[in-house]
Order: structure tokens, then C-alpha cells, then sequence
């Protein structure tokens, strides 16, 4: 199968699209004449012209609104966050318009419109660069909520969330763009809300999604070779939550540990604890471990980033604890 | 306060202070080669004049927030350089002990408020600090610097309307280097006249040539001493161009190296150098001798960030809260 980075998945997901439907357009600083700030939208300019392809002021509650506008009127917008830290500046658009019209209005408008761009950490960028605010879209209803870890699942994700008729949050991550993955050529679409088993394992499950799943890779590897294996479970979407594929995995394996790179208080790992504990109460062998970044906003200096950031030793102690193993 | 007259002192401080911010940024885009600095990195080369009229017009205790492309300013107020570049390379010794990094200096010391991230966000801090100023009857300007682009944040313009209506001692600049990464101001705007967005408050505004400290110390003078005296807020447009990339990983197509020549004929340090040289304020050795000594500070800075230590790593807990006994989630 051919083999493409991460960006390419997200540029090829849109414009695929945009030649289906003429009603989705893409918006956003530096998308247009820049080909986006991270090459995420390449050649689209060229390819659906400045109509469809819209490069912004610096204004995220504006051309937020505009676009929530825009999808009560006939359009399919997509808006890129030059990543979602900014989205702060446009989030009473999102939550308070874009998620609640469609109940409010009795049903008579659905807003049919995706918002993306990269979240979390990217290196050393300080406290108000590194946000993961996830945790924070998934708790509202009337969004959905994606995060992607890998090019197969971002292409067919995404295409998914232009289609579908709500207003979806689409997360992707600096440091993935260029990732590759094998993605095959021609169509196909997946189902938002379903969980993906990453790597198959039978003594402890991680939860995980994003980019930080490489770290769930990186400890499984290692825990390998000691004869543990963990079963990796990708959720995908963080809202709605494929809750049935972890409470299966856990019934399996007995064991939880989550992963996650955001502040512990109320994050997702704190709710997919809440519904093992509920579903799965008797199958656990041990306490649920997760392992998130530091309760504090993110450094720059790289030993204090390191020491904030989900590690990988901890996560590896995380798994050894669910066996009492050390 | 009386204008100043632009002696021949001012202009003997004013080169070496824009010549030691200008070798200061070029270090830094040579340590970031070398990935002692890293992240983002926003270089203020071309825009010296700006901070030199400004810095000119400022008295005792008036203040100062930016946003991200902040490095030079807090140096112009005062603080130690070697502590900026120690910040620059995460350094315990840094502004912020290696917790902000490049976008995030302070220095409550020298009045610099800072040093901010998110686009615009800094606009309403500046006109904040103005209203304590006026709250607690100080006699104090603010100075809330913001770039073209940001301008376009609507933080701008309900700040504009709030600090128009309790009559705020400050000064709005915008440092229009006609680029907000790669968006020309041209493209942000059915108009190029960024002055003229203070026109709908009725807020005085004009704009001005940012290229010479002497015509930006004017402006700053006039609008400083409006403020000081009660007539409230003024927007400057302060013309003046980015000779760098917007970060450091920039290509730059949206505009031609010619362009960048254009605006480097026209560099301030140049300038001031001319008058010195014309008026003979200073001969030749005594030219060589600031620049020698502001080559041997800025390596002096390099010295001392590479020598200060990285915070231990425990420290990211630290400073967090007011309340220093703050009960963490650590597991
Ligand atoms: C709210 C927000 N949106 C987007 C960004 C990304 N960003 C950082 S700097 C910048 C351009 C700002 O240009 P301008 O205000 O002209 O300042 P300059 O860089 O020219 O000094 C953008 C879009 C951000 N940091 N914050
Ligand atoms: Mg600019």
C-alpha cells in the first residue's frame, strides 16, 4: 500500500471533500495563500480557488461565528485553528452557538460544520502553546469530538466529520504532520465513535488517543521483552466514547492503566475510570492507574517540559503496579 | 514633562542600545541553529526604532506590554540582558527560571508586563495596568504594544471602546510591519489605514514613521503626555518593517528580497550612526569602542545562559499558585 505523511491525509481528506460537495469550504489563517502554517492544506488554493479556500485575519471569534453562521444558512465550512490553543479566543462561538442551535432552535438547524488544527504540546513551546483542551470540547454536548493518531485514521475520520451533519472537533498535532502511515488510494470513510485496538495483548490495557499513543508503543516494546503484553486501545473519538470497546478489552485483560497528555482533573482518562468502575467493577484486578501531564500549565525549559509531560517510565511503573509487579 | 532635546548623548544611546539589541537577536537566531534556544523565536531586527523613541519618552514607572516578539524591550527597560538570554535557553537564571522561554519575559522590577503568546491577547492587559494607574491616582502611561495582525482581534477593539469611555491612560501602538506571518497588512483589511480604526472612538490617532527613533519619540511624547494629562487613550501606527522570518522556520514567499532591501536602506541603527558621524559626535574609536562593547556583552550573555543551570525538574510545580502550599494532583 503507498505510504503518506499525516499532513497529506488531512489535505487529501478535504479536498476530496470539497470536489464532492461544493458547500464545503476551508478557512483559516495562513490556509490559502501559505498552504496552511503546517502545509496542511498544499495545493488547495490552487485547486478550488479563493472562493473555497479562505485565508483569514488574525480573528478566531470571528471567522469562528461567521462560519457557524454560514452552516445555518446551507454550508458545510471547515475551519482550521492554527491549533486550538487559539480556539480559546472563538470558544463562546463553538459552545455557545455551534453546539447548542440544533436543540435550541427545536431541531430546525443542524450545523453541519468541523473545526480543526493541532492540539497538545509541540517541543518547547511554553505555557500557553502546549494545551490539550480535549477534555474540555468532550464535555460539551452537541460536539463531537475526534482525535486522531495516525494517517489511515485521519483521512478516513475526517472525511467522516465533513460529512457528518454536527459540529465536530477534529484534533490533530504538530509533531504528527509528518508522520507516515499507509493510506490507500481511493475512497473510504470510518465510523465515528468506534475505539480501535491498536496492538492486541492480554495482560494490562492502555487507553490512550493522539499522538501520545507513540508512548504506549514505545512501553509495550519495552514490556515485551519481559513478557508482559499490553493491549493498546486507540479511542479515536473522545466524544462520543466507544466505552464497550474498553470495558471489553478490561474484562479481558483485568487491567487499566490510561494515557493521556492533558491535566488530570476531569480529563478523559478521570471519565473512562468512572465507566470500568461502573461496568466493570468485578473484572478488576487492580486499581486503574493514568498517567497525564502535570497539573500545572506547561514549561519551557526541556527538563521541566520532560518532567510535565506523560513519561514513559511512569507509564511502564503505571502497568508493573496493575500487576504488582515492580 | 517637557519634550526632550535629542542631544548628542540620545544619540550615542540610542546606537548603542539598538546596535545591542540587533547583535542580541543575531545571536539568538545563531543559538537556535544550534538548538540552545528552542520552540518559537521572534526576532525584533528592524523594528529597533520603535522601542528607541518610545523608551525616550517614558518616565518613571510608566509601563510596557508586548506581545511575543519580546525580547529586546525588556533589555531597553533595563534588565539585565544576560538574564533574557539565560530565559532564552530555559536557564534557571532566566526572567521566568526557564518556565516562559522565548514569547513569555517579564519584569515587574522594570515595569514590563510582558511578553504574551496568543494574538492580541495582551491588549486589554495594557489598558488594565492604565486603569489601576488612574484607580490609584498614579500619574502613569501605559504603552500596549500589538502588531498589525493582532490588531484585527476583537480583544482591540472593545479594549479601544472601554479605555475611550473611562478616559485610560494609554498608547495603543501598533507596530504595523506589514506582515502578520505571512498576511500582508493589504490582506487583512479592505483599508491599509490602520490609524484610522481609532477614528470610530474618537480616540486621537495618526500614523507615524517608524524607521527614525527622532519622529517616533514625537508621537510617543504627545500621545505620553495626553495620557499623563487626563486626555486619555491614542493610537499610533508606527510604520516599520521585520527584516527576519516571522519565526524561525519562515521561507518567506510572500515577499521578495528586494522588498527587504528596500526597508534595510532606511535602518534605523544606520541612520542614527549617519547623524553621529555627520555631526561628529563621536569619532571613529570611540564608534568601534560601543561596538566592541556591546559585542563582548552579548557574548557575555551567552556565557552566563550556558553556565546558569536548567531549574530542576520539580520546579514545574513551583510558582504555579500564590498559595504555596497548593495541593497538586500527582497521580
Ligand atoms: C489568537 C492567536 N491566533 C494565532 C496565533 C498564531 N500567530 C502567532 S504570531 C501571528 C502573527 C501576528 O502578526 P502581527 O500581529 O502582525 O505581529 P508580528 O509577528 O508581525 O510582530 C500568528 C497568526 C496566535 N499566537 N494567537
Ligand atoms: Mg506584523
Amino acid at each position: 500500500m503507498r505510504t503518506i505523511q499525516f499532513r497529506e491525509a488531512v489535505c487529501e481528506a478535504m479536498s476530496e471533500e470539497m470536489r464532492r460537495d461544493e458547500h464545503v469550504y476551508l478557512m483559516g489563517e495562513e490556509v490559502a495563500e501559505y498552504n496552511g502554517a503546517y502545509k496542511a492544506s498544499k495545493g488547495m488554493l490552487d485547486e478550488f480557488g479563493s472562493k473555497r479556500v479562505i485565508d483569514t485575519p488574525i480573528a478566531e471569534l470571528g471567522f469562528t461565528g461567521i462560519s457557524v453562521g454560514a452552516a445555518m444558512n446551507g454550508l458545510r465550512p471547515i475551519v482550521e485553528f492554527m491549533t486550538f490553543n487559539f480556539s480559546m479566543v472563538a470558544i463562546d462561538q463553538i459552545i455557545n452557538n455551534a453546539a447548542k442551535m440544533k436543540q435550541m432552535s427545536g431541531g430546525q438547524f443542524n450545523i453541519p460544520i468541523v473545526f480543526r488544527g493541532p492540539t497538545a504540546s509541540a517541543g518547547q513551546l511554553a505555557a500557553t502553546h502546549s494545551q490539550a483542551f480535549e477534555s474540555w470540547y468532550a464535555n460539551c454536548p452537541g460536539l463531537k469530538v475526534i482525535v486522531p493518531s495516525n494517517p489511515y485514521d485521519c483521512k478516513g475520520l475526517l472525511k467522516a466529520a465533513i460529512r457528518d451533519n454536527d459540529p465536530v472537533i477534529f484534533m490533530e498535532s504538530e509533531q504528527m504532520y509528518g508522520d507516515k502511515g499507509e493510506v490507500p488510494d481511493g475512497e473510504y470513510i470510518l465510523p465515528i465513535g468506534v475505539a480501535d485496538i491498536k496492538r492486541a495483548g492480554s495482560d494490562v490495557t492502555i487507553v490512550t488517543f493522539g499522538k501520545i499513543i507513540k508512548v504506549a508503543f514505545e512501553a509495550a516494546e519495552i514490556l515485551a521483552k519481559e513478557g508482559i503484553e499490553v493491549e493498546i486501545i486507540d479511542l479515536r473519538t473522545v466524544r462520543p466514547i466507544d466505552y464497550d470497546a474498553v470495558i471489553k478489552s478490561v474484562k479481558k485483560t483485568n487491567r487499566l492503566v490510561c494515557l493521556e497528555e492533558a491535566w488530570p482533573l476531569g480529563n478523559i482518562s478521570t471519565e473512562i475510570t468512572y465507566m470500568v468502575q461502573q461496568h466493570a467493577f468485578d473484572y478488576l484486578d487492580a486499581p486503574i492507574k493514568r498517567i497525564c501531564t502535570a497539573d500545572t500549565p506547561a514549561p519551557y525549559s526541556p527538563t521541566m517540559l520532560a518532567e510535565w509531560m506523560p513519561k514513559l517510565e511512569d507509564l511502564i511503573a503505571a502497568v508493573k503496579a496493575t500487576m504488582y509487579k515492580n | 514633562m517637557a519634550k526632550k532635546r535629542i542631544t548628542k548623548e540620545v544619540y550615542l544611546k540610542w546606537y548603542e542600545d539598538m546596535l545591542l539589541w540587533r547583535k542580541f537577536e543575531d545571536m539568538c537566531a545563531g543559538l537556535y541553529i544550534q538548538q540552545k534556544i528552542r520552540g518559537f523565536l521572534h526576532l525584533y531586527n528592524g523594528q529597533e526604532a520603535v522601542l528607541a523613541g518610545a523608551l525616550l519618552a517614558m518616565e518613571k514607572g510608566d509601563k510596557m506590554i508586548t506581545a511575543y516578539r519580546n525580547h529586546v524591550q525588556p533589555i531597553g527597560l533595563g534588565v539585565d540582558p544576560r538574564k533574557v538570554m539565560a530565559e532564552l535557553m530555559g536557564k534557571k537564571d532566566g526572567t521566568s527560571h526557564g518556565k516562559g522561554g522565548s514569547m513569555h519575559i517579564f519584569s515587574k522590577e522594570h515595569h514590563f508586563y510582558g511578553g504574551h503568546g496568543i494574538v492580541g491577547g495582551q491588549i486589554p492587559l495594557g489598558a488594565g495596568l492604565a486603569f489601576a494607574d488612574k484607580y490609584q491616582g498614579n500619574k502613569n502611561v501605559t504603552l500596549t504594544y500589538m502588531g498589525d495582525g493582532a490588531i484585527r482581534q476583537g480583544a482591540f477593539h472593545e479594549t479601544a471602546n472601554l479605555a475611550m469611555l473611562w478616559n485610560l491612560p494609554v498608547v495603543f501602538i501598533v507596530e504595523n510591519n506589514g506582515y502578520a506571518m505571512g498576511t500582508s497588512v493589504e490582506r487583512t483589511a479592505n483599508h491599509t489605514d490602520i490609524w484610522k480604526l481609532g477614528l470610530g472612538y474618537e480616540m486621537p490617532c495618526k500614523p507615524v514613521d517608524g524607521m527614525t527613533p527622532e519622529v517616533v519619540y514625537d508621537a510617543m511624547h504627545e500621545a505620553m503626555e495626553r495620557a499623563r494629562k487626563g486626555g486619555g487613550p491614542t493610537l499610533l501606527e508606527i510604520r516599520t518593517y521585520r527584516y527576519k522570518g516571522h519565526s524561525m522556520s519562515d521561507a518567506q514567499h510572500y515577499r521578495t528580497k528586494d522588498e527587504v532591501k528596500e526597508y534595510q536602506k532606511k535602518d534605523p541603527i544606520t541612520h542614527v550612526l549617519d547623524v553621529i558621524k555627520s555631526k561628529k559626535y563621536a569619532s571613529e574609536k570611540e564608534v568601534k569602542k560601543i561596538d566592541d562593547r556591546v559585542k563582548a556583552l552579548v557574548a557575555e550573555c551567552v556565557a552566563f545562559g550556558e553556565k546558569s543551570e536548567f531549574a530542576p525538574a520539580d520546579w514545574v510545580y513551583k510558582g504555579v499558585y500564590a498559595q504555596e502550599d497548593y495541593p497538586f494532583i500527582t497521580d
